[in-house]
């Protein structure tokens, strides 16, 4: 079955599809999105149930080789020490997220200019700090102004998250060190913010926002964007993007709800499937003019995986804290965040604040550490940590190697058939070392602010949340996939806007700057729309 | 996208079922010092039922390992060991075979923690957390006057 073509095809409905979606809305073309899983009812998220700490573990586990959804695609991910972190459904993995909303820093754009490793972006802050402005009003951020680890910028924000007693006790700690601390900037509306009720410190981010105060992308970009009368249809599995004799794409085809393949013609083509998804995409579309993948001249497809390994570290306190209540990040440090020639490795990273943990977590992982035992003392050593337990992850900018890599697993598919990826990734010295530094400094400040007891876990095994690199953009169509703009090298009517198209990785959480770039691609594009296709 | 992942959700047979609360009273034992519940309590163990539906095969095996080991050392199965043999074989089971061990003790704390009995135990409300949400204090915000006082440090490219 086919049908008219439509002007413009988005492939993924996540962080990146939205932008996108909404930003091209106002030129009125015919817009239609495709995404693998379905609409989200947030009255059905784990936090309205008893069971919600349980739920994170299953149907809504960030593993998609956990979760097993019919959304779902297995990863082969048994050759990385990290695994992938991904969510389908409308709004993609920023259901899951923390919302943690972070914009780069000025030297993220020119690491190989500053420290001579990786490549420089083909664009640089400047560039994107209206787009960075524009996704915060979209979506809401809290936070406060006049971060001295950052640019001044005006772009409004909501009231900062609270810092309750867990944010109280660290900045004591950071003080005493006299080491840098703000304020998050989080997508987590503090005051009703565009039809949306604020936060109530539900204290489930990661299993979904329940209220509506967290700002995935179903609930800030696709509201406007279906108003604007972009066509969103779910349930709809990508398997390949065609292309004609000339080599411009023509569509995709897709498995509806029923299973049923349909080809669906486009004038243009977006991938916004995230790190993993776009090269599976990419790869699996292999032509007689493409035989090694859609825009994949430069071989550069699935190279350069980047996540961001964490580290983990967590103090025990002899008083209270917040428990899990509350918003899971009230504060950051980027003391260790910019390349210090005087440390063993180059970049930095940022020290996240995570408030504290609910009762099950807390058992699980004081049992996994050793500190809460089976038998008649478990009570006993559960209360000494039971809403005692506040610490912080720090995450690390990872550089880009091209052994890291997303590629096409020759055995296993998904639901529909269509190949699975599969993983190849080792964590590098930089990133060892980086880990390292992250838990001792770490250390540091939860015993200056009175931890009686410290855990920590480095890389963090089960959080590859942030997916990159793996269609990287640049000027050179030999050592990137997209141009400066987002467009395809090779193919002149193909756009990609996730966090495939990261050049580096940066040491904060990426969905500002996927969010921010998507904007900026679809500006670029309609700035070119008389002649795009040059 | 017709397929879906299915389970195999087998229902425990009795003998499985009553070593499975048997393990769950020794990872967490009635308290009378704190008001807590056994994890062996028949209501707990249904809720573990239910929760292992995902992991049903996992679950089934492991319980089958450890009524394995008690014959194997004892000649009789885990529910009528003495309390002393019974110690012997867990200590066993979770030496030699520690994932399985580990996954039984998270189904049992997953379920275990949300009971009402023991939540109100801990202080806290028996209920989820929407739609009602949490209090959380602001704190002290003039903390953040130390580090408002320090000079802009990002690095400048150009």
């Amino acid at each position: 079955m086919s049908e008219e073509p439509v002007d413009v095809l988005i492939i993924g409905a996540g962080a990146s599809g939205a932008a996108m979606a909404w930003s091209l809305a106002d030129t009125r073309m015919h817009i239609v999105c495709l995404e693998q899983g379905g609409l989200m009812n947030p009255l059905a998220y784990p936090s309205t149930g008893r069971n919600w700490e349980t739920r994170s573990l299953e149907d809504f586990a960030i593993s998609p080789n956990q979760r097993k959804m019919p959304a779902d695609y297995p990863i082969n991910d048994s050759e990385s020490p990290i695994k992938v972190a991904n969510f389908n459904g409308v709004g993609g993995g920023t259901i899951l997220y923390a919302g943690h909303y972070p914009r780069f820093h000025p030297s993220d754009f020119k690491v190989k200019s500053l420290d001579g490793v990786a490549e420089d972006w083909p664009l640089d802050y400047a560039s994107l700090a209206p787009y960075y402005a524009e996704n915060d009003r979209m979506t809401g951020v809290a936070g406060l102004a006049g971060d001295p680890a950052y640019p001044r910028n005006n772009a409004h924000k909501l009231p900062p998250l609270p810092l309750g007693k867990s944010g109280e006790t660290l900045a004591k700690g950071f003080n005493k060190l006299d080491w840098h601390w703000w304020p998050s900037d989080t997508a987590i509306i503090t005051e009703d913010y565009d039809g949306r009720a604020k936060c109530i410190n539900l204290g489930a981010c990661g299993v979904g926002c329940a209220q509506g105060a967290k700002g995935s992308a179903d609930v800030t970009y696709w509201p406007h964007a279906l108003r604007a009368g972009v066509e969103l249809r779910t349930r709809c599995r990508v398997r390949e993007i065609t292309v004609d004799d000339e080599g411009m794409a023509t569509g995709a085809i897709y498995y509806d709800a029923n299973g049923d393949e349909v080809e669906l013609k486009a004038h243009v083509v977006v991938v916004a499937c995230n790190g993993v998804g776009t090269p599976r995409l990419l790869l699996n579309s292999k032509s007689k003019q493409f035989p090694d993948g859609l825009a994949n001249s430069s071989g550069l497809v699935g190279k350069n995986l980047m996540f961001h390994p964490y580290a983990w570290i967590q103090g025990v306190f002899d008083d209270e804290l917040d428990g899990y209540a509350g918003p899971n990040k009230a504060i950051r440090s980027q003391q260790f965040y910019e390349t210090d020639a005087a440390r063993d490795f180059v970049r930095g990273y940022t020290l996240e604040i995570t408030r504290g943990m609910g009762p099950v977590r807390t058992a699980q992982t004081g049992m996994r550490h050793g500190r809460i035992p089976w038998g008649a003392d478990h009570h006993r050593d559960f209360r000494r940590m039971y809403n005692r337990v506040t610490g912080m992850v720090a995450v690390c900018e990872d550089l880009p190697e091209e052994h890291n890599q997303v590629t096409i697993d020759p055995d296993l598919k998904d639901g529909d058939g269509i190949p699975a990826p599969k993983i190849n990734y080792t964590l590098s010295d930089n990133s060892r070392k980086m880990l390292d530094h992250g838990v001792a400094r770490a250390t540091e400040i939860l015993e200056a602010a009175g931890a009686n007891d410290i855990l920590s876990e480095a890389p963090i095994g089960w959080g590859g949340w942030h997916l990159m690199g793996t269609a990287r953009m640049g000027l050179d169509p030999k050592k990137s996939v997209v141009n400066e703009w987002g467009r395809s090298h090779d193919v002149k009517n193909l756009f990609i806007v996730d966090g495939s198209i990261f050049v580096t990785s940066a040491g904060v959480n990426p969905t500002s700057t996927i969010q921010a770039l998507a904007l900026y691609v679809a500006d670029q594009m309609k700035i070119r729309l008389a002649n795009l296709f040059d | 996208m017709t397929k879906t992942e299915e389970f195999d959700a087998t229902p425990l047979s009795v003998d499985e079922t009553r070593t499975l609360s048997i393990l769950a009273d020794m990872i967490i034992p009635a308290s009378d010092e704190y008001g807590a519940p056994s994890a062996g309590d028949a209501a707990i163990v249904e809720a573990i039922l239910t929760d292992s539906e995902r992991k049903r095969p996992r679950l089934i095996a492991a319980l089958s390992t450890l009524e394995g080991l008690s014959r194997e050392a004892h000649d009789v199965g885990f529910g009528d060991l003495s309390d002393e043999q019974r110690d012997g074989i867990v200590a066993s089971f979770r030496d030699e075979h520690g994932r399985a061990a580990d996954m039984i003790a998270a189904l049992t704390v997953q379920c275990y923690y949300r009971d009402d009995r023991v939540m109100i135990s801990l202080g806290m409300e028996p209920r989820p957390p929407h739609p009602d949400g949490y209090v959380v204090d602001q704190g002290d915000w003039s903390l953040l006057d130390q580090v408002r006082r320090r000079d802009e440090f990002f690095r400048k490219p150009d």
